[in-house]
């Protein structure tokens, strides 16, 4: 699916280590030590509690799929029709991107299937987080406070 | 009530597809056109606000000498937010009359700046990646969730544009004029699942200014007074994907109740409607986040035709960025329309229309801006 076309990110040196982890196929999130809040996208403070003492952890890579819609124009980076989606992560944050190894259809695009992280190299530097059809049913997964 | 109403309104004298303005003339038509309207010049004016072009060009473009200047730039709902300040500063006596302007050449791109997202912002790096393509991508985004959670059908998103039709019908400047059907809405283009081409604004040229001053000045001028009896306004977040809620906008609850409160009225007093609408879900979200639908029950509201001719509580009466004009920032345009609603002369009046409530949107659900208009001060 992707092409050179696609538009990337210039990683910041707030937002360096999420494109790190994804080079290294981890979804990384912030969870504040105080407050205990996990948010995204990345800062060096808790949007919740404005504390500045916050981790970096490995999320799941699993999520549901919140809303989307199909782009009937062409993008020079598609093959046809795509989705932009939006998916909330398994710890709480919502984040845009794209849904894979799955038609692009409103009948195979189902709100709230479960869906699991794949990484996809975009660029020499850049690895995208996009997201698939799970493989493995949720209730069998060992719950996300383990994953760090 | 604030002190401060409305004296000089225009739009510029054309609309729609104008290749032979500028950008920056399109400010300045509707700008002229507002000063005859107010009966002043541009020596008359000594505040200004302005987005899309930088106020430093258009007071100087304008002759304009200002003590007061605004450029806050939150997208489509920006002017809403001029007027609130320009309240704030006229009734502070940083200056006596407020000239604010809108233009905007979105169809023919004649001297357009464009909306750049770097790739190094938030947006840049966690959502231009996937491919959105300008708001027809993102402001629809949260859409099938609001579908799925409150059991809205495609259709009942379709009647929307068909009720701004029926109004933009009795509009003779408005775009479309034509009446159509939820079939036709349902059968036009698709552009991005589950919006189709009817349920997208339009895309035109255009402009439009107003002119504020002290209430108590209101008599000195040709066109009765337009009160402004409250403003609100608030911002959420640059990235649609980052809402708080995909099924409401936090910052039209901000914008709307502060508003209302400042204005000291309640829903039954509201005779007159607008809730800026780049695309069809965006009345059903205002509706239920302004409070006079309760959650999950606006897209019921306007099937059952309560916002359209003879309702209960006309909506978008000029057709709407869907159907009267949308150049890009369409909240002005909402403005006016409030404006000649309150004044009486607009195309489909409203009959006794004595208080307009106006609810803008900016940066898709990034911004809003709220003003209460009022036939009496209130």
């Amino acid at each position: 699916m992707d092409k050179p076309t696609r538009s990337l990110p210039q990683p910041t040196p707030e937002t360096q280590h999420f494109w790190e982890g994804t080079q290294a196929e981890q979804l990384l999130l912030q969870r504040c030590t105080q407050c205990t809040h996990t948010y995204f996208p990345p800062r060096p403070f808790c949007p919740s509690c404005s504390s500045r003492s916050v981790e970096v952890y490995a999320a799941s890579g699993r999520a549901t799929l919140a809303s989307y819609v199909i782009n009937q124009r062409p993008h020079p980076a598609f093959d046809g029709p795509y989705a932009i989606a939006l998916v909330d992560l398994e710890e709480g944050p919502r984040m845009m991107t794209n849904i894979v190894e799955c038609a692009q259809t409103p009948e195979a695009l189902q709100l709230d299937m479960p869906l699991e992280v794949r990484f996809e190299q975009v660029s020499e530097d850049i690895k995208l987080p996009l997201f698939a059809p799970a493989k493995i049913a949720p209730a069998k997964i060992a719950p996300a406070g383990e994953s760090k | 009530m604030t002190g401060v109403a409305v004296v000089g309104a225009a739009e510029t004298t054309e609309l729609g597809k104008i290749p032979h303005l500028s950008q920056m003339q399109l400010h300045a038509d509707a700008a002229l056109n507002a000063m005859a309207d107010a009966g002043l010049t541009a020596k008359d004016i000594d505040g200004i606000a302005t987005a899309g072009e930088r106020p430093t060009d258009l007071a100087y473009y304008l002759g304009i000498t200002p003590t007061w200047v605004d450029g806050t730039s939150v997208g489509g709902c920006s002017f809403m937010l001029h007027v609130r300040h320009a309240v704030a500063a006229i009734a502070s006596g940083q200056c006596t009359t407020v000239l604010i302007t809108h233009g905007e050449s979105g169809r023919s791109g004649v001297g357009r700046s464009g909306f750049p997202r770097a790739p190094a912002s938030l947006a840049g790096q966690f959502e231009v990646p996937f491919g959105p393509m300008g708001p027809p991508t993102m402001f629809t985004l949260p859409v099938l969730r609001y579908m799925k959670d409150y059991g809205m059908t495609h259709e009942q998103l379709a009647m929307v544009a068909v009720v701004q039709r029926e109004w933009a019908s009795m509009n003779p400047r408005a775009s479309f004029q034509e009446e159509i059907t939820v079939d036709d809405v349902l059968n036009s283009k698709m552009i991005a699942y589950p919006f189709h081409l009817l349920e997208c604004c339009l895309v035109t040229d255009g402009g439009g200014a107003l002119i504020l001053t002290k209430a108590d000045r209101a008599a000195d001028f040709p066109q009765p007074p337009v009160h402004i009896l409250g403003t609100g306004e608030s911002v959420e977040t640059p990235m649609i994907s980052q809402m708080d809620d995909l099924t409401s906008s936090r910052a039209f609850k901000v914008a709307g109740s502060f508003a209302m409160r400042d204005a000291g009225i309640s829903h039954a007093e509201v005779d007159h409607l607008m809730v800026y609408d780049a695309f069809a879900h965006l009345p059903i979200y205002g509706l239920e986040d302004l409070g006079f639908c309760k959650k999950g029950e606006a897209a019921d509201f306007i099937w059952e035709q309560n916002t359209a001719p003879g309702g209960c509580l006309p909506m978008n009466t000029n057709g709407g960025g869907l159907s009267y004009m949308h150049s890009g920032m369409y909240g002005m345009y909402a403005l006016q329309e409030s404006v000649r609603q309150i004044r009486g002369t607009a195309p489909a009046q409203v009959k006794d229309a004595n208080v307009s409530l106006c609810l803008g949107v900016g940066g898709m659900f990034g911004a809003s801006g709220c003003i209460v208009f009022g036939k009496e001060p209130k």
